[in-house]
């Protein structure tokens, strides 16, 4: 990691084995508060990475300082070689590489859910408008929403938007994929339908950084599981041995509220 | 379950428990126009026409023949200002609009620049704003052999169209800062530019919220050009006086003749006012 003139905007495809996303000793404070004291930890390409922990240990804040969505005071997010931490930041770029999921959904309420999924890419990768729909109606396929395509957002379940707003950042060929809390804000029954979307994803390759309370879901699908409580990593290890046999109090005691 | 639960039964009914009371707010009754009001103009000047003429006795001409006689030019005078408002809201809407997108511009100094203006011209009272308007715009203005005359009316137009800017910017900015915050890091999630966030996810989802209030601000500005007649505008006061005069300044017909431009208010007014109604009920519940 020297200050070498790695080309950064082409550097799209590193080299094998090293980490897509890199984050060192990260810090962040709302005021007073500091909500992240120093994080790192690295993701490799095709990994999924899930963060669990109680709520307010600054796991949203984290993934957003990933997307350059929270500006942070200290430390580097390096993702594909670009320094985050960077004034002369190219957001837009960044965010073309890094798609991003919400707990709200947060889709654009006075379009349908294709054009949805398709503003993006006909409007900042100014990408032909035919071969755009083509993909949107791929995309929405592939998220089992055949034959919704002309409903608006208002008209759908919470489970058929969040996955509506996959699709909307899957149609930017994102090489990353953060999801915040997807299924938090979700009537129980349609969690599944959600998270098999994301399950398949994941089985895609795509590499996938979750912040997430689905404990089951996480061991299922994640790669690598990182517990926070008050803005530091308490524990880190493969789900296997993490959830059957975590070492630390701290995510003792929250796998015994939880599970 | 055999018997009474002595626990229930020692409740009181069920319509006196008030959590099981459907929850109406009731909205502190808002000043609307109603069909009745007009109406009760339209009595007020049937009786105090019908005063006058009774006062008046048989050497007088009828009120009411006076009023019709010269139903033609206050209607004329009346289309003037229907004419000044579409043009001073046009003029307004379209300045309004880009002082609004200052307001929330992410430059401080165009913030706080938009900010004093829309300050200024939304306090200011409005005849002040107009005499500003009237006296400080020249009668004339050349370039270079052209000479662009600026008649009264075309001022008032201006000077009117300056409150509605103001008025219209807070309702820009409101409107903005109504949509959830999530739009906004969606779209910037998505790698769209601020303008494009502004202009093909903020804004379209404005319109429909901003269309009551710059409604609402039409029917006030409508009723506010007969300010215009201070400034020598002929518009529908300006010709009620000099009608009073023309019959002789008979002061019985004031009345009947002031509460008649009223009903024409009213029935242009009242369709905007109803149909806005009718725009809040359907947004408020669709947003």
């Amino acid at each position: 990691m020297s200050d070498a003139p790695t080309t950064t905007t082409n550097a799209t495809t590193p080299a094998e084995g090293e980490p897509i996303v890199i984050i060192s000793d990260v810090h962040k404070s709302f005021g007073n508060i500091e909500v992240l004291k120093g994080v790192s930890f690295n993701v490799a390409r095709g990994e999924v990475v899930c963060i669990i922990g109680p709520s307010g240990s600054g796991k949203s804040t984290l993934i957003r300082c990933i997307n350059a969505l929270t500006p942070f005071e200290r430390g580097s997010i390096k993702v594909m070689g670009t320094e985050v931490h960077d004034p002369a930041l190219d957001k837009l770029e960044l965010r073309r590489h890094v798609g991003m999921v919400f707990q709200q959904y947060n889709l654009f309420p006075h379009r349908t859910a294709l054009q949805n999924v398709m503003m993006a890419p006909i409007q900042v990768l100014k990408q032909k408008r035919a071969e755009v729909e083509e993909r949107a109606y791929a995309l929405l396929k592939k998220v089992r929403l055949e034959g919704r395509e002309h409903s608006y957002p208002g008209e759908m379940s919470g489970g058929q938007q969040q996955r509506v707003a996959i699709a909307r950042s899957l149609a930017m060929n994102p090489e990353i994929m953060l999801f915040d809390e997807v299924t938090a804000a979700l009537d129980p029954e349609t969690v599944g339908e959600v998270l098999i979307t994301i399950k398949q994803l994941a089985e895609e390759g795509m590499t996938c950084i979750l912040v997430t309370h689905e404990m089951r879901f996480a061991r299922e699908v994640g790669d690598h599981i990182y517990f926070t409580d008050r803005g530091v990593i308490v524990e880190h290890g493969p789900p296997e041995i993490l959830f059957s046999a975590p070492k630390d109090p701290r995510t003792q005691e929250f796998l015994g509220q939880i599970m | 379950m055999t018997g009474i639960n002595p626990a229930h039964a020692a409740m009181p009914p069920r319509h006196a428990l008030a959590v099981l009371h459907p929850v109406k707010v009731r909205a502190p009754g808002r000043l609307r126009l109603r069909a009745w009001h007009g109406l009760a103009l339209a009595a007020f000047v049937l009786l105090s026409g019908g005063a006058a003429d009774a006062a008046g006795g048989p050497h007088q001409a009828s009120v009411f023949a006076i009023l019709v006689k010269w139903t033609p030019l206050l209607f004329r005078g009346f289309l003037f200002n229907i004419l000044i408002s579409f043009l001073s809201m046009a003029l307004g809407t379209a300045l309004g609009a880009f002082l609004g997108l200052g307001l929330i511009s992410i430059h401080r100094w165009t913030r706080r620049a938009s900010w004093s203006v829309t300050q200024f011209f939304r306090n200011a009272p409005w005849l002040v704003l107009l005499f500003f308007a009237i006296f400080l715009i020249p009668f004339q203005i050349r370039i270079g052999s052209v000479v662009i005359p600026l008649p009264g009316w075309v001022k008032a137009v201006i000077g009117l169209s300056l409150p509605v800017m103001a008025n219209v910017a807070e309702i820009v900015r409101g409107a903005v800062a109504s949509i959830p915050s999530g739009q906004w890091e969606a779209a910037e999630s998505l790698g769209f530019s601020r303008h494009q966030q502004i202009w093909s996810i903020i804004l379209p989802q404005c319109v429909k919220r901003m269309l009551p209030p710059w409604m609402n601000l039409y029917a006030i500005l409508t009723t506010s050009t007969v300010l215009a007649s201070i400034v020598g505008v002929s518009e529908v006061m300006t010709l009620a006086s000099q009608i009073t005069a023309a019959e002789g300044g008979r002061t019985d017909i004031l009345t009947p003749l002031y509460g008649y431009i009223l009903i024409w208010f009213f029935l242009y007014c009242y369709p905007i006012a109803r149909y806005t109604v009718r725009l809040e009920r359907r947004f408020a519940v669709k947003i």
